[in-house]
């Protein structure tokens, strides 16, 4: 158990191994909060602000909002096949993903996330890196 | 167990049940709605409600225009029989006169259209107004629709299609096609701070908000930035000024870039620089911006960079037709 991070739960409560990553970190207000910090980074972010500063904003946001919902472990049906199609024509590099993945630390880092929760989200956002770069 | 009824979709019966979604329902019926997430998050599966019961839940997330048009996710709505619904995006349209057509200052009509079936608008909305071959432009509503008659603000255009025949169309029939847009009065609270600002005929909608917010009794400071980078433009210039004086809640800086010392309270400050100062309470704000669609999408962003709401951002910026 020591390796996990787990404890035993009090009686009566649910067991804190089997709540899943999106429960563990805050469910929808936590996107919620990571949205506009998230968002207001990739704007400000020369790497890749080109490709966040759309003219549709509000659309932009709820983007954003998806992604983050399907990052966190959250109830998203993005499969790979949407994720690849939605950045097909963009011509995204690896440096342009890796900025990506830094700005999601960066967030979840200012909303105080203990590393270990940090590092599940980055595994899925990495789960369709060869999507998102089309290759 | 589950009831099995009917719900209405572009005018056809839909097969459905209790626990089901709305979008479960099109789907199995072989609409053809388009969907992603189904989680409520990425907007795909929106649809439009002509009647029937829409829970909040449904239209979590989106803007003004689109809530006031009946819209919402389909994935979030829980299917039942009294829903009428159509697909998102499609707009009313009625006839209506052309009622009276005063040219003011800085080449401006100042148009009174007046519908002749009933049509409900709110003040800062926009409606496309369509002459009879067809040609349609957009023009923001900048009253509140007690007189049953519409206030639009029209700018003439060198060589412009429409604002040329609009000057000499008294008593001639149009149809509107509306109202939508975003810029109507609607914040959590009368006491609200509101910073309204745009350029030239852009002041039209922000007009129509400034009324409604005075109409409803509207408590908080009201901060209106008007710019043009002619003050031969400012075609309402006076009446704002006095609005200002009797308003004591209402603050106007009105902007131009050319140095006209002739008219007085003017600014040559640029409205950017005039909209950015830094001791706003950017997260308190409602914003409305209108005109000059670069500028408006620039406004934007730096009104959320500094920490406005974006859904508190309405925006409707003013495209040059194409046609």
């Amino acid at each position: 158990m020591s390796g996990a991070g787990g404890r035993l739960p009090a009686e009566g409560t649910k067991p804190i191994m089997t709540a899943s990553l999106y429960e563990r970190l805050g469910g929808e207000a936590a996107v919620d909060a990571a949205v506009d910090i998230f968002y207001r980074k990739v704007l400000a972010d020369d790497r890749i602000s080109q490709f966040f500063d759309t003219v549709d904003m509000d659309a932009q946001r709820a983007k954003q909002k998806a992604f983050l919902t399907f990052a966190f472990g959250g109830p998203n049906q993005y499969g790979g096949r949407d994720m690849r199609t939605a950045h097909a024509k963009m011509s995204l590099t690896e440096a342009h993903f890796d900025a990506v993945m830094e700005n999601l630390g960066a967030t979840l880092t200012e909303l105080n996330v203990p590393e270990e929760l940090i590092g599940e989200a980055a595994a899925i956002a990495l789960s369709v890196k060869d999507d998102v770069l089309n290759r | 167990m589950s009831d099995r009824f009917f719900f209405h979709y572009e005018d056809t019966p839909v097969a459905s049940a209790t626990g089901e979604t709305v979008l479960d329902s099109l789907v199995r019926s072989g609409v053809e709605v388009p969907s992603s997430c189904r989680a409520g998050a990425c907007q795909s599966c929106l649809v439009r409600a002509r009647e029937g019961s829409v829970p909040a839940q449904a239209r979590k997330g989106l803007r003004s225009g689109q809530i006031q048009a009946g819209e919402f996710l389909a994935c979030q709505c829980p299917a039942a029989p009294d829903l009428v619904l159509e697909r998102a995006g499609r707009r009313p349209e009625v006839p209506a006169l052309v009622a009276e057509v005063e040219p003011l200052r800085g080449d401006v009509l100042r148009v009174w259209v007046e519908p002749l079936e009933p049509l409900g608008w709110k003040a800062g909305q926009f409606i496309h107004l369509i002459r009879p071959d067809g040609l349609f432009r957009a023009y923001s509503i900048s009253n509140t629709p007690e007189s049953g008659r519409m206030e639009l603000h029209v700018a003439r255009l060198m060589g412009g299609a429409m604002s040329g025949w609009l000057a000499c169309a008294v008593g001639e029939k149009v149809t509107l096609r509306g109202p939508l847009g975003e810029c109507v009065y609607a914040p959590p609270s009368p006491e609200t701070p509101l910073l309204l600002a745009g350029t030239g005929t852009g002041l039209s909608p922000l007009l129509g908000v400034l009324r409604d917010a005075m109409a409803q009794g509207h408590q908080g400071p009201i901060e209106l930035l008007w710019g043009s980078p002619v003050s031969s433009r400012l075609y309402l210039l006076d009446e704002l000024l006095e609005l200002a004086s009797s308003v004591p809640q209402l603050s106007v800086v009105v902007s131009a870039l050319d140095n006209d010392a002739e008219l007085a309270g003017l600014t040559e400050t640029p409205l950017p620089d005039l909209f950015c100062t830094p001791d706003r309470p950017w997260r308190d704000l409602e914003v409305f911006l209108c005109g000059n669609a670069e500028l408006v999408r620039t406004l934007k962003k730096k009104a959320y960079l500094a920490g406005a709401t974006l859904a508190r951002i309405h925006s409707d910026p003013f495209e040059a037709a194409q046609d």
